[in-house]
């Protein structure tokens, strides 16, 4: 899951990485409230989970209270980059001497942690990266280590920061370092880390990523999780527990396993070019699936009212394929007369031959059978274009 | 031959007394892999019957090791205990451990593998994945034993259910290993261990490789075949027509931008001499046509 800015703030703030003071607001009425109570001049961000919002508009100081009310009307409703603007945070305006970079990330090239950190931030780091990589310092981090004192004013001293700073940078990273821990993030990123006129090391604007397969340890990043973004079928889909993504097509498609389905979406586009159809989603019942999340499974897909026909492409491995038709068959049991749109089953694997057996015996108007993924996919792209 | 497992592998199931250990051991003992024992904290000293067969159960894999001699275990203790349960399988030197456990923290995943890397004794293979299978030999996981028997292509993939669709699509031909090394952003094997070890063994004559998009580890396996495999391989990329900044199940199934596309990494396979599928029948039928000269 990826943070907002003022999560990521709220964030490291609980962590003690230092931050200015902060507020998130919806309306423009909240925006002017707040800026009021921090006084002097702000900045009125507009939160979005894309980059390159300062430069399409989406970031503007304001001299005063009123003006912020001014600056977040500008900014509610913006679209950057195909991201509504709902949110913005007013924030604390700093002088700023100058603009550092650090981040912690997962890196699955080295299957470890990785952290970067340079005296040269703010918008241009990728540049730097590239063409100055010896102001970026690169240090992978052993998980059962962790990052020591000594190590941490190393990377400091790597990533060329002035002498001066160099302390408060360390504990800074020392910090973030306890925060990506404790929180179980796959990315912790301080853009700018900034200097102020004063002295001061205050981390400006941050990106955080939180593993969901953590959740389990962290009952209070639910209240992290943006609802209204979600498409309602995708929030129906969470809420069953089942891997959904909603794509543009007419062919709805439920698999089990994320490569299965992944490619029966390649097969599904291959087969629909003919037609001039697409796959409606993704929907991957994972491994184990019983009748009662194939059911679940079903309903999501036949209540998006783009689908015109489903394929259901499962081979069994821990999945059993008499517990996929039996599933089919209660959902279809379940939906009654709602289920109204032809759906096209191809078994394989564990149990297959029951499972045909049972769809045969239960022998639904609706659906029909076939022996392989091509021929399944191309039937079922058939149905949608009619 | 095969790789990494055969039937010499003594095999123990690490949540063997759970629900799911129960079922996939008794799947796996009704394939003949020769399991050994169980390893479930604070139920040690049971015994419990599976197939047929009376399986010890132990507090740790070091007391499971000492009295069955075991050289692999097979995870099925659910993401909370998986840590400790691998870390404890990497301090008995347990040499393979197969991780079929879904949903582990990747902070979890960082820090066995770690820990494995550091003592040097343990491979591990996963986590979030199907396991291996050698036709005829031993199956280790959740593989179906029954798709196909023993032949000379060696197969490996991120996705487990793409391992049992390509098995089936080969399946007159047979396999001399399946490697199903999971979709997790931290695994243990990775598709370039399973390219060294099936080019190094004399009963595999051709390779097929699995990924999907997301990551880099199809371009740097590209570079690796370039360097070190004289076999034939065949590939298949799944998520071809995946739109881009989309999450599609897999933590490692994410587009975004121009890397780590199905079409970006075709590119690099074909680049180091594999010829690539657009889709599992077209992959299967490249390697047809490998195999028949």
């Amino acid at each position: 899951m990826d943070l907002f800015e003022y999560q990521a703030r709220d964030l490291f703030e609980a962590h003690n990485i230092p931050v200015l003071a902060g507020a998130v607001a919806t309306t423009a009425d909240e925006a002017e409230a707040a800026a009021a109570i921090m006084g002097g001049k702000v900045v009125v961000k507009a939160q979005v989970k894309v980059g390159g919002r300062g430069k399409a508009g989406g970031v503007k100081l304001a001299v005063d209270a009123a003006d912020a009310r001014a600056k977040a009307n500008d900014i509610l409703g913006m679209d950057i980059k195909g991201h509504t603007v709902h949110k913005v945070m007013i924030a604390q305006a700093a002088p700023i001497a100058e603009e550092y970079y650090m981040a912690i990330l997962l890196d699955r090239a080295n299957r470890n942690f990785l952290v970067m950190a340079s005296v040269a931030g703010g918008m241009e780091i990728e540049e730097v990266a590239h063409t100055q990589p010896e102001k970026l310092a690169r240090v992978g981090i052993d998980p059962n280590v962790g990052i020591t004192s000594a190590q941490a004013l190393e990377i400091v001293q790597a990533g060329q920061f002035p002498a001066e700073v160099a302390n408060d940078v360390a504990d800074v990273l020392l910090k973030l370092w306890a925060a990506f821990v404790a929180e179980d993030a796959t990315l912790m990123e301080i853009n700018p880390l900034v200097k102020t006129e004063d002295g001061r090391i205050i981390a400006l604007d941050g990106k955080v990523t939180l593993d969901d397969n953590a959740d389990f340890r962290h009952p209070a990043h639910e209240a992290l999780v943006d609802h209204a973004a979600a498409n309602p079928l995708e929030a129906a889909a969470k809420e069953k527990g089942l891997n959904y993504v909603k794509l543009d097509g007419e062919v709805g498609i439920i698999g089990n396993g994320a490569g299965l389905v992944m490619s029966t979406l390649d097969v599904v586009a291959y087969a629909g070019e003919k037609y001039g159809v697409k796959p409606a989603n993704f929907l991957d019942i994972g491994g184990g699936a019983s009748a009662e999340v194939m059911a679940n499974g079903l309903s999501i897909i036949l209540g998006d009212t783009d689908v015109r026909s489903v394929f259901v492409n499962v081979f069994g491995g821990i999945t059993a394929c008499d517990a996929v038709a039996n599933g089919i068959v209660q959902a279809l049991e379940i939906l009654g007369d709602k289920a109204t749109k032809p759906i096209v089953v191809r078994l394989d694997g564990n149990n297959v031959i029951e499972g045909r057996r049972i769809l045969n015996d239960a022998a639904h108007p609706l659906v029909q059978q076939l022996d392989t993924m091509d021929g399944a996919a191309a039937k079922a792209a058939e149905l949608a274009a009619k | 031959m095969a790789i990494f497992i055969n039937k010499e592998t003594k095999v123990l199931v690490q949540g063997m007394t759970g629900s799911e250990g129960t079922k996939h051991t008794g799947r796996m003992l009704k394939y003949g892999t020769n399991i050994v024992g169980g390893v479930t904290p604070g139920k040690g000293g049971q015994t419990v019957t599976i197939e047929g067969k009376e399986l010890p159960v132990f507090n740790s894999v070091a007391e499971a090791v000492a009295a069955t001699g075991a050289n692999a275990s097979v995870v099925f203790v659910p993401p909370k205990f998986a840590k400790a349960a691998v870390m404890d399988a990497i301090d008995a030197a347990l040499p393979l451990v197969v991780v079929i456990t879904e949903g582990i923290p990747v902070h979890d995943s960082a820090a066995f593998y770690a820990h494995a890397v550091s003592k040097g004794t343990t491979r591990l293979v996963g986590p979030n994945c199907p396991g291996l299978i050698s036709p005829g030999l031993s199956n280790i996981g959740i593989i179906p034993g029954d798709i196909t028997g023993p032949g000379r292509i060696g197969l490996v993939s991120k996705s487990g259910t793409l391992t049992y669709q390509m098995m089936y699509e080969l399946r007159d031909f047979g396999f001399s290993t399946a490697v199903g090394i999971g979709g997790d952003p931290i695994i243990g094997t990775t598709h370039i261990d399973c390219l060294k070890a099936f080019q190094d063994d004399p009963d595999t004559d051709a390779i097929v490789m699995i990924g999907e998009i997301g990551g880099d580890a199809e371009e740097r396996a590209a570079a690796f075949i370039a360097s070190y495999v004289t076999k034939p391989v065949v590939g298949y990329v799944a998520g071809f027509t995946a739109p881009e900044g989309k999450t599609m199940g897999h933590a490692g199934a994410i587009v975004s931008g121009s890397s780590g596309t199905a079409e970006a990494k075709k590119v690099a396979l074909e680049a180091a001499g594999v010829k690539v599928g657009k889709t599992p029948s077209e992959t299967a039928a490249l390697m047809r046509a490998i195999l028949n000269g």
